[in-house]
């Protein structure tokens, strides 16, 4: 039976408006509400639903983290994850270092699918699905929103710029879920109480040999430039004529 | 010298306008020498067109009968090949540079950059996250290759009357057969102007609602000759397909004119408009927050608005 690996970033949440920390070197996350990437939700929840057609017979939680993003690996497990892993970092690793660990952790469990969020909403890198599969050797099917099974071949509905691609990738591979690919269930209370007993178990980055430096540095971090801000029209007539005036229409 | 490999993004017969914003970022990179690489079944229709750009200074191509469709894991091995004798590889930051890029950054062992929205230095970008909230100004290590996808809205395509010469590659890597295309749907009518290109766009939101209403939205953009948008929520509603969706996870646009119509505004939808050189807003709740970015807004109920702005434009 197909194994599962569902990747779990933790990151600021949705409905927080980030700010930039004074002296530029990034963003102030002190007493800022954390959550589970939305789109890594998805991709869990993919994972479950796939697991509860009986086409999958388990699904492990990964995170690259600090200590911290255990909350966000227990919400995982209260959705439904079986186990859970969380490799420790001290900090932020960049979307490679990242990738060569999910690689590392894929081929220790002999995953048969990856299932990644199509992007993270701190960094909106939007690059660690292609990479593991890359690094893997395998095939991706990144901003998937609908992903079907059968045998050894997945056939996946992809939201391009054009419309919808499909495309079909032979087993193991790695998707990326995009906003249409489900909509993750809620978390109930049993559940979380559940989640509490399940295993999570804890790696050390330095265990895996991976080096943590990729030769990318962030020199600075700073707001964007503000819109000035326009003007209110009191009708249709003076928004047409304005836009008129600039030639716009 | 920065020897600039540009990847292009094409249907088969002409380039992309996306590839020809990202020449403009490669044209900023000090001492720059831009070769866009052409991977096709028969590349060359899009080879004249590239090579009419201006600033390129060399096109090329690798014609493989399984480049008909662009797929990742069978263009990337190409491109590595290729990128051997460049110091950067750079494509546009859409669907098609998002699903293939790290594919081509993983394979050479480097890390990228994204969305690369500002040129700095050789080695230097600036590059937006959280939703455009906070700017990173990145710095790649010189002794490796850079790799990076450009955000399309922060340039302007290259101009035309370029002449550059072309020539025919042959690569001979092994192409993986793990990864097959099946079929498109293009949900959006192609006579519409296409909406990461277009000069004019007219979005709607969810205050529209209904799949119905949104036809509002399709005739006022035709008699504007505009390309039609959407918000999440609006996508998510099934008002509009998901190629419309605009913001941090759709598309970021940067047209002449952008018409927000019953969109509130969240910062992932503001994200993917903020470099619109005029933005319109048309919504009922004066507090909603599009209001602060837009250049001229319309406090109106948008099923009252909508027809009248139709007839003064047909007077």
């Amino acid at each position: 039976m197909r194994k599962i690996l569902v990747g779990i970033k933790r990151v600021v949440d949705y409905n927080v408006r980030v700010r930039v920390k004074p002296d530029g070197s990034g963003v102030a996350l002190e007493g800022v509400k954390m959550s589970v990437n939305p789109f890594d939700e998805i991709a869990l929840e993919e994972a479950l639903r796939i697991k509860e057609r009986g086409e999958a017979s388990e699904v492990v939680a990964v995170s690259i983290g600090t200590e911290d993003a255990q909350q966000q690996l227990r919400t995982a497990l209260a959705m439904g994850a079986d186990r859970a892993i969380l490799v420790k970092v001290s900090e932020a690793v960049d979307p490679l270092v990242a990738s060569r660990v999910l690689v590392a952790i894929a081929q220790q469990e002999n995953a048969d699918l990856v299932i990644l969020g199509k992007q993270a909403i701190d960094d909106d890198a939007a690059q660690t699905a292609p990479m593991v599969a890359a690094l893997w050797g395998r095939p991706q099917a990144t901003f998937a929103s609908k992903i079907t099974l059968e045998g050894s071949v997945a056939t996946v509905i992809r939201e391009v710029d054009a419309g919808l691609e499909t495309i079909a990738v032979d087993l193991p591979a790695v998707f990326s879920a995009d906003l249409r690919l489900n909509e993750p269930r809620y978390v109930k209370l049993p559940d979380i109480m559940k989640a509490k007993k399940k295993p999570l178990d804890i790696i050390e980055f330095s265990a895996l040999g991976i080096a943590a430096d990729v030769g990318l540095k962030t020199v600075f971090v700073e707001p964007p430039k503000p819109r000035s801000k326009g003007i209110v029209v009191k009708d249709v007539a003076e928004l047409v004529d304005a836009l008129q005036k600039k030639g716009l229409i | 010298m920065s020897k600039i490999l540009v990847i292009a993004e094409h249907d088969g017969a002409k380039l992309n306008q996306a590839t020809a914003r990202a020449v403009t970022c490669a044209r900023q990179i000090p001492d720059a020498h831009v070769t866009i690489a052409v991977f096709a079944a028969d590349p060359a229709a899009v080879a004249a067109d590239a090579a009419t750009l201006a600033g390129v200074d060399a096109v090329v191509t690798v014609a493989h009968s399984a480049n008909e469709t662009a797929l990742a894991a069978v263009l990337a091995p190409q491109i590595v090949a290729v990128a051997a004798h460049y110091t950067h590889v750079l494509a546009a930051s859409t669907a098609f540079g998002k699903d293939l890029l790290p594919r081509v950054a993983a394979l050479l062992g480097v890390p990228q950059i994204s969305d690369a929205m500002a040129v700095e230095g050789a080695y230097k970008f600036k590059r937006p996250t959280y939703a455009g909230n906070a700017i990173v100004t990145l710095e790649a290590s010189p002794d490796r290759i850079l790799v990076a996808s450009v955000r399309g809205a922060s340039f302007e395509p290259a101009a035309r009357g370029g002449n550059a010469p072309i020539s025919a590659l042959s690569v001979t890597v092994e192409l993986p057969t793990h990864t097959r295309y099946v079929s498109l749907s293009a949900a959006a009518s192609s006579d519409r102007p296409d909406l990461a290109s277009a000069a004019k766009v007219i979005s709607g939101g969810r205050a529209l609602g209904s799949k119905e209403n949104f036809a509002l939205i399709y005739s006022l953009a035709s008699k504007m000759g505009a390309a039609v948008g959407a918000s999440r929520a609006a996508v998510d509603a099934g008002y509009a397909p998901n190629e419309l969706q605009v913001g941090q996870t759709g598309k970021i646009i940067a047209p002449q004119l952008y018409v927000a119509v019953g969109i509130s505004g969240a910062i992932q939808h503001l994200t993917g408009i903020k470099d619109a050189k005029t933005i319109v807003a048309i919504n009922k709740d004066a507090e909603a927050p599009i209001f602060e970015v837009s250049d001229f807004g319309l406090v109106a109920d948008l099923f009252v608005v909508l027809p009248e702005i139709e007839k003064a434009l047909a007077g």
